[in-house]
C-alpha cells in the first residue's frame, strides 16, 4: 500500500518534469533500442554464415592430388593427378566416412539455341548430391548406370539453367556442351553465393566418366582433380583423416619416410572459423550498443543528482513530516526505475521495428531473439537500479534540519 | 509529578565550520515544558531559538546533553524512529509554510498520512475532514501559490494537526504575515491548546505575538536568559 503510495509520488514527480523525463528516457530508448537491433543484426549475420555452411554440405573434406617437382621447381597442390576414382571407391568403405565424391572440373561453353555461357563442369559421381547436400529443383540425378556407361547427361545449376532457358524448365531439353549433345535430366536447387562469395549455381554437373573421356581429356586416365568426403559425423572427423590418410598412403604405395602425395583439408574448420568470426561480430555490434545504454544510464544519474538538488527543500518538508530515510531512497530509485523501464520498453518495439526495416528494406538479416530483447531490458532496469542508487542514497542521506535550510 | 512532555538538560550544540572551527550555539540548557503549555521562545538572532527548536521537533541532534519527549531519550533512537516521531507526535509549522508547490492542498494536508501507511481512500477523507475543520474546504483543490499568505499557513497547521500530534512547533509562524492575518493565526494556535490540550511552543520576534502564550522563554547568546510567565 505504502509501496503504491510513494510509486505514485514518484510518478507525479516525473509527470511535472515531463520534457527532462522524456529526454532522460529517451538516452535509455536509444540505448536499448540500439542493443535490440545490433543484436539482431549480428544473429542475422550468424544465421546467414549457418545457412551458407549448410549450403556447403556438413562434415566435409575436401583431397587434393599431390604438389608436383620439376627440375628443383615445386608445383602446387593437385599439379600431380594421383587420385583416381578408384581412390574415391577404397575411401568409401572407410567407417567413418559416410560417402565420397571424386571431382574432375573443367572448364566448358555450354549452347542451348542461341544462348551460351561459359561455366565449370563437373564430372562426378550419385554421391556428389549427397556429399554437397544438394537437392533438385526438377528432373532426378543420374545414376551408376550413366557413370559405368560414360552417358552424355547434365544437371544444370540454377544461374546456368536462367542463362541458357531463362524462366523455361530445361529437363528434358538437349544442349551442347563443347558441340556435343547433352541431355537435361534435372536443374540443382539454388544454394547462393559460397562462404568465399563464389556463386555455387554457376556450374554444371556430369558423370565423371563422362568428363574425363569426352568433356576434357588428359594424359593420366582415370585422375581425378579431387575428391570430396563426407564424414558420418562431426564427431568422426578426426578419426576419418587419420584413416583415408592410412589408405591412400597404402594404395598408392609410398614408403613410410615419404611424404603424402595428397592433401587432406578440413573444410568444416574453414566454416566454424566464419561462424566464429560472425559470432565474435556479434558480440562486437552488441558491446558497441551496450555503450550507448551506458550513456543512457549515467544520463539519468545525472538528471536524479540535480533534481535531489533541486528537491532538497522538498525532501526536508517529507522527512519533517514524518519521510524515513528508505521512503525517500524509494521514492528517487523508483524515479529512475520507471525512466529505464519505460524507456526500455519503448527501446525494444523501436529497437524490434528497426530490425524488421533493416531486413525488409536493406535485405539484411536481422534475427530478433527473446532472449536478445529479455537481455537488453534487463540490462535496462539492472542500469536503472545501478545509477538511480547513488542519487537517491544522497536524498535519502540528508539531515533534515539542512534539507529544510536549503534554499 | 506526571513526566513532563519536554525535559531537556544540559544541552549543548555546535556546528562544526570549515578550518576546524567550533562554533557553539547552545549552552547549558535545561527546561522543562508539561503537557499542554503554549510557550513563547524570544531571542535576538543568532541566540540559538531555532537550533532549539529543531531539536525539539528531532530534525536535529544535541552535541552533548540530553532531550527526554515524553520521557524517552531522543538521542537513543534510530533515524526511523525519530521520523515517525514527526509523524505522530510532532506537528510543524515553518515561517515559509514549506507546502509542496505543486501538489494541491488536500494533498499537502494528506502527506503526513502517506508515511504513516495509510490507504489512499483514508488519507483522502481524513484530509478533508481536517480541512473542513479548519474552514479550508474549499481550497482543496487549490494549488498553495492560489492562496493567501495566511490561507498557505492555515493549510500548513491542518497538515501539522492531521496525524493529531500532542506537540506542536512553530517556528515564526506569522514572520510572513500582516499583523491582521498574524492575529487570526495566532487565534488558531490559542484554540487548539485550549480546545484540545495541544502543547504549542512557538518561536517568534514579535511581542504582541508572544502575549498570546502562557509562558515566555527568553534566549540570548545560546543561553536561557528568562523563564516565566508573560507579563501581560
Amino acid at each position: 500500500m505504502k509501496l503504491f503510495a510513494i510509486f505514485a509520488e514518484a510518478w507525479r514527480a516525473m509527470a511535472m518534469n515531463g520534457l527532462r523525463t522524456a529526454l532522460t528516457m529517451l538516452g535509455m530508448v536509444i540505448g536499448v533500442a540500439a542493443v535490440v537491433l545490433m543484436l539482431a543484426v549480428g544473429q542475422g549475420a550468424q544465421y546467414t554464415v549457418n545457412q551458407s555452411i549448410a549450403s556447403m554440405g556438413s562434415n566435409l573434406f575436401i583431397v587434393l592430388s599431390g604438389a608436383s617437382t620439376s627440375g628443383g621447381l615445386r608445383f602446387g597442390s593437385g599439379t600431380v593427378p594421383t587420385l583416381t576414382v578408384a581412390d574415391a571407391q577404397a575411401l568409401a568403405q572407410i567407417p567413418s566416412v559416410k560417402a565420397v565424391s571424386p571431382s574432375y572440373p573443367g572448364n566448358a561453353q555450354l549452347a542451348y539455341g542461341s544462348n551460351n555461357w561459359s561455366t565449370i563442369v563437373t564430372g562426378s559421381t550419385p554421391d556428389y548430391f549427397t556429399v554437397r547436400n544438394w537437392t533438385l529443383d526438377s528432373g532426378h540425378p543420374f545414376e551408376e548406370s550413366d557413370v559405368r556407361g560414360a552417358t552424355r547427361v547434365v544437371l544444370l545449376g540454377r544461374t546456368v539453367a536462367k542463362n541458357l532457358f531463362g524462366e523455361d524448365d530445361p529437363t528434358g531439353k538437349t544442349i551442347r556442351i563443347k558441340n556435343m549433345p547433352f541431355l537435361v535430366v534435372g536443374v540443382l536447387a539454388a544454394k547462393g553465393q559460397s562462404l568465399d562469395g563464389r556463386d555455387q549455381d554457376d556450374t554444371a554437373v556430369v558423370p565423371v566418366t563422362t568428363a574425363q573421356r569426352k568433356l576434357f581429356g588428359n594424359q593420366f586416365p582415370g585422375t581425378v582433380r579431387y575428391l570430396m568426403v563426407q564424414a558420418k559425423s562431426t564427431e568422426a572427423m578426426g578419426e576419418a583423416e587419420r584413416e583415408m590418410a592410412q589408405v591412400l598412403r597404402q594404395r598408392h604405395r609410398l614408403a613410410e619416410d615419404a611424404e603424402n602425395d595428397f592433401t587432406i583439408r578440413n573444410l568444416t574448420s574453414v566454416a566454424q572459423s566464419a561462424a566464429g568470426s560472425a559470432q565474435a561480430m556479434s558480440f562486437m555490434l552488441g558491446a558497441i550498443a551496450s555503450i550507448s545504454l551506458l550513456v543512457g544510464g549515467i544520463g539519468i544519474m545525472n538528471i536524479m543528482l540535480v533534481s535531489v538538488t533541486e528537491r532538497t527543500r522538498e525532501i526536508g518538508i517529507r522527512m519533517a513530516i514524518g519521510a524515513r530515510r528508505r521512503d525517500i531512497l524509494l521514492q528517487f530509485l523508483l524515479e529512475a526505475l520507471i525512466i529505464c523501464i519505460v524507456g526500455g520498453l519503448v527501446g525494444v518495439m523501436i529497437g524490434v521495428g528497426g530490425a524488421w526495416l533493416v531486413s525488409s528494406m536493406a535485405g539484411m538479416a536481422a534475427v530478433v531473439t527473446l532472449w536478445s530483447i529479455l537481455l537488453s531490458f534487463l540490462f535496462s532496469a539492472a542500469i536503472g537500479i545501478f545509477f538511480g542508487y547513488y542519487p537517491a542514497h544522497r536524498a535519502a542521506m540528508l539531515k533534515p534540519v539542512e534539507a529544510l535550510r536549503y534554499e | 509529578m506526571a513526566v513532563p512532555l519536554i525535559r531537556v538538560e544540559g544541552l549543548h550544540k555546535q556546528y562544526e565550520i570549515k578550518g576546524g572551527r567550533a562554533v557553539p550555539v547552545l549552552h547549558d540548557v535545561n527546561l522543562s515544558i508539561a503537557a499542554g503549555e503554549f510557550v513563547a521562545i524570544m531571542g535576538p538572532s543568532g541566540s540559538g531559538k531555532s537550533t532549539f527548536m529543531n531539536i525539539l521537533g528531532c530534525l536535529d541532534t544535541p552535541t552533548s546533553g540530553h532531550y527526554f519527549l515524553n520521557g524517552q531519550d531522543v538521542a537513543q533512537l534510530g533515524h526511523d524512529e525519530l521520523a515517525s516521531l514527526r509523524n505522530s507526535l510532532i506537528g510543524f509549522v515553518f515561517q515559509g509554510f514549506n507546502l509542496l508547490k505543486r501538489v494541491t492542498t488536500q494533498e499537502n494536508v494528506a502527506l503526513p498520512l502517506l508515511y504513516a501507511g495509510l490507504g489512499q481512500t483514508e488519507r483522502r477523507l481524513r484530509a478533508l475532514e481536517v480541512l473542513q475543520q479548519t474552514g479550508l474546504e474549499k481550497f482543496a483543490q487549490s494549488l498553495p501559490n492560489q492562496l493567501s499568505g495566511g490561507q498557505q499557513q492555515r493549510v500548513a497547521i491542518a497538515r501539522a494537526l492531521i496525524n493529531r500530534p500532542s506537540l506542536i512547533l512553530a517556528d515564526e509562524p506569522t514572520g510572513n504575515l500582516d499583523t491582521h492575518t498574524s492575529q487570526e493565526i495566532m487565534e488558531v494556535f490559542t484554540r487548539l491548546n485550549r480546545e484540545q490540550g495541544i502543547t504549542i511552543i512557538l518561536v517568534t520576534h514579535e511581542h504582541d505575538i508572544a502575549h498570546y502564550a502562557d509562558r515566555l522563554v527568553r534566549f540570548v547568546d545560546g543561553r536561557v536568559e528568562h523563564d516565566g510567565v508573560v507579563a501581560a
